[in-house]
């Protein structure tokens, strides 16, 4: 027997990540330089959760996805000439900040009212799929907030897997500490799941499905209100990129428990 | 002084190229994009260029191109693709996309397509929906195999090229019906892409029987009886990524795949078309995207030969951390700086003119069939009847040129839609600017581009010639070689070029150019629009004086027999027309850029780096144009004799005067490419 869900997508843009990221200040507080020129892409952790939540979908027909994101509509709009090939999918667009220097709590709300006004969607069917974290400095608590405003209490995060069961019931397998998983079972709808990498590689684009979704996507588009994000408190006192460091050496047959000492030799120094 | 701020991005490119409010290109575009920097990428780096055979490895494109929809770009929705009406420009842009990273790639994406153009522009209907339906990947629930195709003309062996006057193909009946004989087809190809896999041939054959008459196009299957033997590989040192061999066919094939159909009159099977009808129209379309592969690989050299030169020092003893030789490498040097400029103006001019082909091509593609059902319906047929007919509508094609480029507020607007809604007037003028734009693009993207492509690798010092030097910049220089070649080498164009020139229609079209970049330089000033329109004076008055004047021995100067006169006046009309379509493209993105929330916080500054590569390319081509045609005028007398030339000498200097300021665009478009935020690496491979 299978299941209906109605799959909420919270997921929004990114800077690619090639591109050189460096903050500066602006009138309205922290921002990337040039961040308006620069391309974008679907935040990795949301397109995870928006393939998986396809999948889901099409395993369970009946099913329907949507896409709710917050972003600059204009710059939206060009990745959604990629994503839009990927799966199927309805996108509610909320027009505003991406950039991450946001208030999660502002974020989260401006999220829930868009996925409470989503024409349609039956609420005791609903999966909230989103990043457990975000590649635009994520504060890795939205998805939580988003499901607190939404009454929903069924929350799981760094997810790999969902598998539905005959009777609605959701089995959900969790990233925890060491390595390990923590596999759960949740009875059935409503439900957050903040996912982590999944286990579905990105799909190839399909020009067909694109068209189709373009249909709706573009007056979704066109249709977006501004959302303000703006009401906070929240201050930055400096911002600056994580430092890295890399040395690459080329290394062929190192047995696995080298590897492991030098890490951890790495690491301890 | 202005800022670049990072490189230009799709909105950009989605404006100035005119396709901003199509979202199915704009689709298709990411789709190449992301085909052509992960697979291709890939093959490339892995050296999987490095062989003459196709290989299992270089198979992995084709499953690519079916998966991402590239392979079903060229059909209509209803035989399984997903652009309705004309895709030349989708076409130019999915080559443009692919030859960013590999010209062999796209060569090998566009070949099929090549296959499907003589049934798509004048086969049957059943063979349309036939062949193009069957080259559709499979959908869900579809149990077939999806077939690929090979376009086979080529000239007497062992040589290789098209010459579409020059074939060795047969065909003639070997078992006669009156309903549908059944031919023997025998021929040999020789560099035939797509042959280690195509499932059918479209050949170019002339007849050996005097029960067919004339030459046709034909299909051919693997399935048919006879021989299909696929043949050695094409020793070829360039676009690997694209499978070419040499096949011997020999093939029984009922009439029925005849690419038009036929008739039987008096017991001879009549084709449709001719081959050589064929080929024109095929051909007229496919040399544009080759000229945009070319550009396509200047602009993509942009990225990599700054991060090479800003990165020039580091790592070295002699830059300290922190110092300007560490920070800004080879671009303290201005030469570093400039000669990129002029790399990257080069691309950009190419782009506009070629952008600016495929979307007059689609334009032309409806006007085209409706002008053949008006003459049609009007019992008007044959080339010389409807040349006649059009011929009567001169003056009012000139009329509609005049008012074409007139300000919108200053002509007679119902004048002009009166004469716009004219099919046979619209095709008279579009006709005549394709037979100049589709050469020229073939033509001077690929023979400049090729030059200033190696002008790229050097920049990049001896890291260019190696395999793994970031951006490929080596094998993109030689396979613009290819590019300069097939599907109609430069001689071709230049032929092409000359029959066009002279016509009125193209030369009231100069003229309204003419008028009209005087007008764009009064009120943009900065984009050499003066020299750019005095350049297309001078070169108007050379024709004219070509035309009209005879040598020193007394020979007509302007004659299809002088290649020596009217190829060189091709070449300099071809360097005048990119910067003409850069400079309207600029204007686009200076209106539209202000109204994009992406660009318009930097627009201004974008739109003045944009006019100093159009004042230093405008500048060049002038000079160039100039350089050609005072050659000419001069070149064919026995002594000094400058009677009747004093026109041309005021010409020339107004061209020369037109150049005020072209080096100060240089020098600031240099320094702005020393600031210019880059990603911090290369976005292929991946």
């Amino acid at each position: 027997m299978s299941n209906e869900f109605h799959i909420v997508v919270c997921g929004s843009i990114v800077p690619d990540p090639l591109q050189t990221l460096e903050p500066v200040q602006g009138a309205q507080g922290p921002e990337l330089k040039n961040e308006m020129m620069l391309p974008a892409v679907l935040d990795p952790w949301a397109g995870h959760a928006l393939y998986e939540a396809a999948d889901l979908a099409v395993k369970n027909p009946g099913s329907k996805v949507w896409l709710v994101s917050l972003g600059p509509k204009a710059k939206l709009q060009q990745v959604m000439m990629n994503i839009a090939q990927k799966v199927p999918f309805e996108l509610v667009c909320a027009d505003g900040s991406a950039s991450g220097f946001t208030d999660s709590f502002e974020v989260a709300k401006v999220l829930a009212q868009s996925i409470e006004g989503i024409q349609g969607m039956d609420k005791s069917k609903l999966l909230v799929f989103g990043g457990w974290q975000s590649a635009s400095r994520g504060s890795c608590a939205v998805m939580q907030m988003v499901g607190e405003m939404l009454g929903i209490s069924e929350q799981f995060q760094g997810v790999d897997k969902l598998t539905a069961g005959g009777g609605g019931a959701l089995e959900i397998m969790e990233r925890i500490e060491g390595g390990a998983y923590q596999v759960s079972v949740c009875t059935g709808t409503p439900a957050v799941l903040g996912w982590a990498t999944g286990e579905l590689p990105e799909p190839p684009n399909n020009p067909q499905v694109g068209m189709q979704n373009m249909r709706l996507v573009m007056p979704a588009l066109q249709q977006a209100k501004p959302a303000n994000v703006q009401g906070s408190s929240l201050t930055f006192q400096s911002v600056e990129l994580p430092q890295q460091r890399r040395e690459t050496r080329v290394v062929k047959d190192m047995p696995v428990d080298d590897m492991a000492r030098e890490i951890a030799e790495w690491l301890n120094s | 002084m202005y800022t670049l701020r990072t490189l230009p991005g799709d909105d950009v490119r989605q404006i100035m190229w005119r396709y901003a409010d199509r979202f199915d290109l704009q689709m298709s575009v990411q789709s190449t994009r992301g085909i052509a920097r992960t697979v291709v990428a890939k093959l490339v780096a892995e050296g999987a260029r490095n062989t003459h055979e196709w290989t299992d490895q270089k198979a992995e494109l084709l499953t690519a191109f079916d998966q991402s929809g590239l392979t079903a770009l060229f059909m209509d929705p209803h035989q399984g693709g997903f652009i309705e009406g004309p895709k030349n420009l989708a076409l130019a842009l999915a080559a443009f996309e692919l030859a960013w990273v590999d010209g062999g790639a796209a060569t090998c994406s566009l070949a099929t397509n090549l296959a499907l153009a003589p049934i798509h522009e004048k086969g049957t209907p059943e063979q349309r929906d036939t062949y193009m339906g069957q080259c559709v990947p499979p959908q869900p629930g579809e149990d077939r195999e999806i077939r690929r195709g090979a376009f086979a003309l080529t000239e007497p062996l062992p040589y290789i090229g098209v010459d579409t006057g020059v074939m060795c193909g047969k065909v003639r009946v070997v078992e006669w019906n009156d309903d549908d004989p059944i031919l023997e087809v025998d021929k040999r190809g020789r560099f035939i892409t797509n042959m280690d896999f195509a499932d059918f041939v479209t050949a170019a054959v002339e007849s050996d029987d005097d029960r067919i008459k004339g030459s046709c196009m034909i299909i051919l299957e693997k399935e048919d009886e006879g021989t299909y033997d696929r043949g050695a590989p094409t020793l070829k040192m360039v676009h690997q990524l694209s499978s070419t061999r040499d096949p011997v066919l020999k093939l029984r094939v009922p009439a029925s795949r005849i690419i038009g159909g036929f008739e039987i009159k008096d017991g001879t099977v009549i084709p449709k078309y001719n081959h050589s009808e064929i080929i024109g129209s095929v051909f007229h379309r496919t040399r544009i995207p080759v000229g945009l592969m070319t550009m396509s690989k200047l602009i993509s050299a942009v990225e990599p030969v700054i991060r090479y030169h800003r990165k020039r020092f580091q790592g070295g003893d002699t830059a300290k951390e922190g110092s300007p030789r560490f920070d800004h490498g080879l671009q303290m040097n201005e030469d570093a700086l400039q000669r990129l400029v002029d790399v990257w103006a080069t691309g950009e001019a190419g782009c506009s003119l070629g952008f600016a082909a495929s979307r007059l091509a689609d334009a032309f593609d409806p006007i085209e069939k409706e002008k053949e059902r008006l003459f049609a319906e009007q019992g008007i047929i044959g080339p010389r009847k409807q040349m006649m007919t059009l011929r009567k509508l001169k003056d009012k094609v000139l009329e509609f040129i005049e008012l074409e480029y007139q300000p919108e507020t200053e002509r007679d607007d119902d004048r002009y839609q009166a004469l716009k809604g004219d099919t046979l007037v619209e095709f008279a003028y579009q006709e005549a600017l394709a037979g100049i734009l589709n050469p020229a693009t073939k033509l001077w993207c690929t023979g400049v581009g090729a030059t200033v492509m190696r002008e790229a690798v050097s920049l990049v010092g001896g890291y260019g010639i190696t395999e793994d030097c970031p951006g490929f910049l080596m094998q993109k220089w030689t396979d613009t070689q290819l590019e300069a070649t097939y599907e109609g080498p430069e001689a071709v164009q230049r032929r092409h070029m000359s029959v066009t020139m002279p016509s009125e229609i193209f030369q009231a079209t100069v003229s309204a150019w003419i008028a009209q970049l005087r007008r764009v330089g009064t009120e943009v000033p900065g984009m050499g629009t003066d020299a750019l329109a005095s350049a297309f004076e001078l070169w108007q008055w050379t024709m004219n004086y070509l035309q009209n004047t005879k040598d020193a021995e007394g020979r007509k100067l302007y004659h299809n027999k002088r290649q020596g006169v009217t190829f060189p006046m091709a070449d300099a009309l071809s360097w005048l027309l990119g910067p003409y379509f850069l400079t309207l493209d600029i204007i686009e993105l200076k209106e539209k850029g202000a109204m994009n929330p992406v660009l318009a916080d930097g627009i201004d500054d974008l739109v003045a780096f944009y006019m100093d590569m159009s004042n230093v390319q405008a500048a060049r081509a002038a000079g160039e144009a100039a350089r050609i045609c005072t050659e000419l005028v001069y070149g064919f007398s026995s002594a000094v004799d400058t009677a009747g030339l004093e026109p041309f000498a005021t010409l020339k200097a107004k061209v020369d005067a037109g150049m005020v300021g072209a080096r100060l665009s240089k020098d600031r478009a240099g320094k702005a490419l020393s600031g210019v935020m880059i990603p911090e690496a290369l976005d292929y491979p991946l």
